[in-house]
């Protein structure tokens, strides 16, 4: 902990405003000592082969193979595939000429993506104040080496990153050539995998490893002109896909270990208590059953097949200790909306004007939103495989936080954190599911009981969807005023769980800062209205939220949109042209104009067909888009979505597509079906058919476009998400009149 | 025990005649390739043909298939790709991919009843199998192109 006193004096400067992908750094408290810069720390070199060598934390070479780290966490938006390929960029190799491997737990891997987030300036603003800012957090992400995958950073940490870690590998390549040959490293080439001398005899790189390790690698190294570029930019097929396609792929619920037992649960649904009592006797005597263990909240069953142990620990008769926040969902909304209060106010963010005189003036809007609680529960439950033994423990399961997943792991078995070893995993989704830690504190606790034996963990997907850690509950009341055709107030207030604050804490880094992820969606507002206030409140005791695609704009965004949707019909203005003339950003007006071109935007169509439109920017990523819906007899059938992101580069093209496509069909599936209400203590929704988020025929056709303005590279995981469901519900009322204000939409209008 | 025929292979497994084959499939004969998601036929990942019909291997005893044929994806074609594994990489539609198996399984099958199925038959067939990265409107593309490849046969 020694720089933590100098780093606290920057948490004053950051941690009160930090708009980090929730990163609000503020009092951090990592359970191990501050790491050395990372910069000057290189994880590979630890356990490097014989005669092999690695440049830098991203690339290894043996005498066999080229090994490229993936530093992010892949959960199906391609890491594995684009960090990769933007080092084989660089270093000239081809895609087949390397193997991918995740990135281990190392400070060396601090998330620079995340530095954006953590300065208080707004994402288009360049001045050289924000510009500091950004480069004072930058040197404290270094320092705090924090590594996770997370705010859609994956992009913008890596983009000049990787490629930098290629060019310095074929560089040094290149002049540990030059040495063996004594041919000037100026007079050589690389290509495929190859140094190529003069007289063209190749050089395999990894004939040179032994050598190469002997040499100083080069630093000194420019980045090639995009106008080199074989890979990024261009439509490519993403590493993975065909092991996804021909079943080959390897999730981690899929690794297979000798002599290992499979393990399942049964866990409190009152989250985060423990179990009182129980009785296993039915349980030890059904098929397969080794073992029924008492874990902190709940039982595990060891057999010898998953099946059979997910069918003994369901017959396990428990007694759970009680829910300590409200049983029942009816009292969660009570507290939210009594919240509202100046002992609940987390931060004002903004204040322009004098929005109080001015709601006074013209004419009063007032509206309640509400977003309810929703789970993650990606396709592959959550699981893991763990080894304890006396000196330490090792752990394969996909997660976003390995470091966290050390730290969470050893304090569960009383070891140190540097005792835990782990090993990232391919993921079957996660969209923030896998920034938690129910499976991974539940793993250690089993295989402690175990030791020596490998066990797997396998949640049932009904256990998976009580442990769901959600999306916060939020509620938004906004006023605003009209006049002379103009909007001249707004007032949003969001009152919601604080999702990044409550994961911190969990992660032992807490913080007293109010939560930065509530001001996404209402400080972030770019229209040019004069008299503009934005305020978060944080209710006290109710069940815990965490980060949920997209974060605080996945409600925030809602809210915004909608309210700034009835301020402009009741100014009786064009819905877009309206958002256009307002919007102060050039590069934002632009996206506007570009989606209502996409979509041939006249105004109104009538015939029962209504269209929305929404503009929301998260971690930094301005996103427009147009929903179609028509009004039919069997309820509201969703036609068609066009989409304008801002990203500054498109990276993989067609990867882009798909991303923006998926996170459009979460943002719509979740906004008109799902939502977790507790009952007893516990979540209602135990399975898909509670919580069905969108299937295939409520999907509409979706038509996206990348735009290239944006000054600096940025990510596009979660940015689709947020202006979806507005949009949606901006075009339900175009086409009936119905102002839907609160999620799930289905509680009010039916869908085809 | 219980002879199973996966992929043309005889298999043997020693488990109660109650087990849903999806855990046979993975826990016992380790072809991981059919999924666990749900557990209650609600999503699909686990599908796999049982005498050439597509069916959610976690509804299905291992008893009642004792002897009948089992393909799982590793079986649909004798040699290269299957036209719709053509088509899922040509389109790319995994983001995560745990799902696509039973979707390819279940896009199999649809093309084998309906060879030129319309937006509206694939919408109702496919319904059955969620994807939580949100990629049916690629899957669609797929399965259209997968029938063009196969010349509507």
């Amino acid at each position: 902990m020694g720089q933590m006193s100098d780093l606290s004096r920057r948490e004053i400067l950051f941690g009160s405003a930090a708009m980090a992908g929730g990163v609000a750094f503020g009092s951090y408290a990592w359970a191990q000592p501050a790491p050395p810069v990372a910069a000057d720390i290189n994880p590979l070199a630890k356990e490097l082969a014989r005669n092999a060598v690695t440049f830098n934390p991203w690339v290894e070479i043996t005498p066999e193979k080229i090994i490229l780290i993936a530093q992010h966490a892949d959960k199906g938006q391609g890491v594995g595939s684009i960090q990769p390929l933007m080092i084989a960029e660089e270093l000239d190799l081809e895609r087949d000429q390397f193997e991918v491997r995740f990135a281990g737990p190392s400070p060396a891997y601090f998330n620079t993506g995340f530095a954006h987030e953590l300065a208080p300036f707004m994402a288009p603003d360049q001045s050289p104040a924000a510009e500091k800012a950004r480069a004072a957090a930058l040197q404290w992400l270094r320092k705090a080496g924090l590594q996770m995958t997370g705010g859609s950073s994956t992009i913008p940490d890596t983009y000049d990153k990787m490629r930098m870690a290629g060019a310095i590998a074929r560089e040094t390549l290149k002049a540990t050539a030059a040495k063996r040959t004594g041919i000037a490293a100026s007079k050589l080439r690389t290509e495929a995998g190859n140094v190529i001398l003069p007289d063209g005899t190749k050089i395999p790189y990894v004939a040179l490893s032994a050598d190469a390790a002997t040499v100083k690698p080069v630093t000194n190294v420019k980045l090639r002109d995009p106008s080199q570029w074989r890979f990024i930019g261009k439509p490519m097929e993403r590493l993975d896909i065909r092991s996804k396609v021909t079943g080959e792929m390897k999730f981690g619920i899929d690794r297979k270990m000798e002599g290992m037992v499979y393990a399942a649960v049964k866990l409190n649904p009152n989250k985060g208590q423990p179990i009182r009592s129980y009785d296993a006797s039915k349980a030890l005597a059904m098929p397969g059953v080794q073992k029924v263990l008492k874990i902190s909240n709940g039982i595990a069953v060891i057999a010898t097949n998953s099946w059979y142990a997910m069918q003994a620990a369901q017959s396990v008769d428990c007694m759970w200790a009680p829910s300590i926040y409200p049983a029942d969902q009816a009292d969660h909304w009570k507290i939210v909306g009594s919240s509202f209060t100046p002992e609940f106010l987390a931060k004002q963010w903004r204040n322009d004007g004098d929005v109080d005189a001015a709601l006074k003036d013209g004419t009063l809007l007032e509206a309640e939103y509400r977003a309810p609680y929703v789970a993650h529960q990606p396709l592959e439950p959550l699981s893991g495989l763990g080894l304890v033994t006396d000196k330490g423990m090792e752990i394969w399961v996909g997660h976003q936080s390995p470091q966290s997943v050390q730290h969470i792991a050893a304090k569960a078995i009383g070891m140190k954190d540097e005792q835990v070893t782990f090993h990232n995993e391919w993921m079957g989704g996660s969209f923030g599911h896998r920034l938690e830690f129910e499976n991974v504190r539940v793993l250690a606790e089993v295989a402690n009981q175990m030791r020596g034996t490998p066990v797997k963990l396998v949640f049932s997907r009904e256990e998976d969807f009580q442990q769901d850690i959600s999306r916060q509950i939020a509620m938004g009341r906004y006023r605003g005023s009209v006049k002379d055709g103009k909007i001249i107030a707004a007032d949003a207030q969001v009152c919601a769980t604080a999702p990044f604050k409550e994961l911190q804490a969990r992660m032992d880094m807490p913080t007293k800062d109010p939560d930065a992820q509530l001001a996404v969606g209402i400080w972030n507002v770019y229209y040019d209205i004069p008299n503009y206030r934005a305020a978060s409140f944080e209710p006290q005791g109710l069940a815990p939220s965490t980060t949920w695609r997209s974060v605080g704009a996945s409600a925030n965004g809602f809210f915004t949109e909608s309210f700034i949707d009835e301020l402009i019909h009741a100014a009786k203005l064009d819905p877009l042209q309206a958002r256009i003339d307002m919007c102060k950003i050039p590069i934002y007006r632009k996206l506007l104009e570009t989606v209502g071109k996409m979509a041939d935007w006249k105004g109104s169509l009538g015939n029962g067909k209504g269209r929305g439109v929404a503009f929301v920017e998260c971690f930094g990523t301005a996103v427009a888009e147009i929903v179609e819906v028509t009004m039919t007899d069997a309820g509201i059938k969703v036609d068609k979505v066009w989409v304008a992101a801002d990203v500054g580069k498109v990276v993989d093209p067609i990867n882009f597509e798909n991303q923006v496509q998926g996170g459009v069909v979460w943002g719509l599936g979740h906004a008109m079906n799902c939502e977790l209400t507790y009952a007893g203590g516990g979540v209602q929704q135990t399975n898909y058919h509670h919580h069905e988020a969108m299937r295939m025929y409520q999907c509409p056709v979706i038509e996206v476009r990348g735009l290239e303005n944006d000054y600096t590279v940025r990510g596009i995981g979660e940015p689709p998400v947020p202006p979806a469901a507005p949009a949606l519900a901006n075009a339900i009322f175009a086409a009936t009149g119905k102002r839907i204000r609160e999620m799930p939409f289905n509680k009010f209008i039916d869908f085809v | 025990m219980i002879e199973l025929i996966v992929n043309g292979l005889k298999r043997q497994v020693d488990v109660v005649p109650d087990m849903p084959l999806l855990w046979v499939l993975r826990d016992e004969l380790d072809i991981t390739s059919a999924k666990y998601g749900c557990g209650i036929a609600q999503c699909g990942a686990c599908t796999v043909e049982v005498a050439g019909a597509a069916v959610r291997s976690c509804q299905v005893r291992v008893a009642d298939v004792a002897g009948k044929r089992i393909t799982t994806i590793e079986g649909i074609s004798e040699d290269a790709l299957h036209p719709v594994q053509q088509a899922w990489i040509e389109h790319q539609v995994p983001q995560c991919g745990y799902c696509q198996i039973g979707q390819m399984m279940q896009a199999v099958s649809l093309l084998k009843a309906i060879p030129k199925p319309t937006d509206d038959d694939i919408n109702k067939v496919m319904s059955g199998n969620l994807c939580r990265c949100g990629t049916y409107e690629r899957i669609r593309v797929a399965i259209h192109a997968a029938a063009d490849k196969m010349g509507g046969q």
